[in-house]
């Protein structure tokens, strides 16, 4: 169940979009972002799904990667659609008692599940192609004039990639403690929620104590191979742009005028 | 001068209570004496909290002593200003592969120590490259580390240190956590190093099957070395083995047992087909 979440994956395949330099994913994903909130008709959602579905194709990553990373996020999805749904003020629809499905609240509610879907996937798109430390790696070098007013880029960049690199080894353990739990009898379906969120105790304590003995470890191995910081540090993978790189702002520019064009002025 | 040298180490693990008043102290490390020549291969034995896995934060400079001082290649770990060269010098691969893998794709992980030492970005794939192929992982440079086995995973470990050019690898029960498979893998590749590439090996292991390549063998007690010599020696000493609560490779034992019982076969057999042999010359 835990090994579902496909959100912060690397998906191992060689593609155009693996290719492209992480800062242009980066930048991509924040634009791509943006227009999702610019856009408010129906043209705007499908040029941004046209441009999404064009990435993912080009990215060989399989669907199926994106729809199971889907799954959870549906719970945040139906509260979005619901409350959208039941809570816009306009001309009514439906009246069921004194909940009101309203006109705009059917539009809202769709633009809302939409965007919701397509920011995930889009987000995924860049995790599935971008390896933690090239993410990283883009992520210091974009940020990287914040160092002159003191921001330790370097420091969060490493701890976000460690991190990243955690996540599936942390899932398979909360899967182990899990199951070793259920053996002994916990129960983690029933009840109440208050119920369920203490059920999770004995679930998140060994989880805590295990992952504060790996960060242990890992700082220890760290140490070891000669880590002390981001200082006299080189790089086995320097960042630099290609054609392509400036190619994919192109398009990205282009996207852009395109949504600002048909989604926003237009209509 | 030896490439480890220890005079008189010891260390004592302070422990406080909430207040920070000391609370109980352990010594873990007790009077050592090491002397480890370049090129050897070196295998120390001992059962849990024995004092074997302090030692070996010792030669990496994790852990500094608290009397006596350890020389590596020549440099007081004691002294701040030698840290760096020291944990290039003496790499160390740890028990659990899953907490010592830093990178999310194999090379990757094993340019990691290169990087920190600002090695050129050129010399860094150079040395990725010639590490992985020495512990037979190079068609695997491009995955995720969370697909490889444990053995193959120590493997990568093993090649991230390599890639700093160490003169030395200690190794720290790496085979702890695996499969017998898995284990057989990390021996072999630790042993081709030591062979072809005259790396120093000190591997601390509390499986006796590992230790019988190496050519010296430190038995660790409470702290003290309380055996020494070749691996034949040690296990010739079955009884005092025994006391220390190590196990004996069960042909070493068979062979002690079929002494005790007026057969003469020789003391330390190591292997099976030594025993088989030794058997087979009173026919």
């Amino acid at each position: 169940m835990l090994r579902e979440i496909t959100l912060g994956q690397y998906y191992q395949t060689d593609s155009v979009i693996h290719r492209l330099d992480p800062r242009v994913k980066l930048v991509t994903t924040i634009c791509y972002i943006i227009s999702l909130f610019i856009v408010d008709n129906v043209i705007g959602y499908a040029i941004a799904g046209l441009f999404l579905a064009l990435v993912i194709k080009l990215s060989k990553v399989p669907l199926k990667f994106m729809v199971r990373g889907m799954k959870s996020i549906i719970f945040l999805l139906l509260i979005a659609v619901v409350f959208n749904l039941f809570l816009t003020p306009g001309e009514a629809v439906v009246t069921l008692w004194k909940l009101r499905i309203t006109k705009e609240g059917i539009r809202l509610a769709g633009f809302m599940a939409i965007r919701l879907v397509f920011l995930i996937m889009g987000s995924s798109v860049m995790t599935l192609t971008t390896t933690p430390n090239n993410l990283t790696d883009g992520m210091e070098s974009l940020m990287g004039s914040l160092k002159h007013l003191k921001v330790p880029v370097h420091e969060i960049a490493m701890m976000m990639s460690i991190a990243l690199r955690f996540i599936p080894i942390l899932l398979e353990e909360t899967d182990k403690i899990m199951k070793a739990q259920i053996a002994r009898g916990a129960d983690f379906e029933s009840g109440n929620l208050i119920k369920k969120a203490k059920s999770l105790v004995p679930l998140l304590v060994p989880l805590f104590i295990s992952a504060f003995r790996r960060a242990n470890d890992l700082a220890m191995a760290m140490e070891a191979r000669c880590y002390r910081g981001g200082e006299q540090r080189t790089k086995m993978k320097p960042l630099v742009y290609k054609k392509r790189d400036g190619l994919a702002y192109g398009a990205v520019v282009c996207y852009l005028i395109i949504c600002i064009v048909f989604g926003k002025i237009l209509l | 001068m030896g490439i480890i040298e220890t005079r008189n180490l010891a260390f004592e693990y302070i422990r406080r209570d909430e207040e920070g008043n000391v609370e109980g102290i352990t010594r873990a490390l007790d009077d050592i004496n090491l002397d480890v020549k370049p090129g050897d291969f070196v295998a120390v034995l001992g059962h849990n909290g024995s004092g074997k896995s302090t030692l070996a934060k010792h030669i990496n400079a994790i852990l500094y002593p608290t009397e006596g001082a350890i020389w590596v290649d020549g440099k007081d770990t004691a002294k701040e200003e030698n840290l760096w060269d020291i944990r290039q010098r003496a790499g160390m691969v740890f028990q659990n592969p899953d907490n010592q893998i830093i990178g999310q794709v194999v090379e990757e992980d094993v340019g990691f120590g290169p990087e920190n030492l600002g090695v050129p970005t050129k010399e860094i794939w150079e040395r990725v490259e010639e590490s992985l192929k020495a512990v037979g992982m190079y068609e695997f440079r491009k995955y995720s580390p969370n697909k490889l086995s444990g053995g193959q995973k120590q493997r990568v470990s093993i090649a991230g240190v390599i890639a700093m050019h160490p003169k030395c690898i200690i190794l720290d029960e790496p085979t702890a956590m695996l499969d017998p498979n898995g284990r057989r893998e990390v021996i072999r590749a630790a042993r081709a190093l030591n062979d072809v590439e005259e790396i120093t090996i000190i591997l601390i292991t509390h499986y006796m099957e590992e230790i019988i390549h190496a050519n010296k063998v430190f038995v660790m007690d409470k702290g003290k070395v309380a055996m020494e010599g070749t691996p034949r020696e040690i296990f010739s000493r079955v009884e005092e083995l025994k006391s220390l609560r190590l196990d004996v490779p069960q042909v070493t034992l068979l062979a002690h047992e079929l002494r005790k019982s007026g057969v003469a076969v020789p003391e330390g057999i190591l292997t099976r087909e030594e025993l088989v042999e030794s058997l087979k010359a009173f026919y």
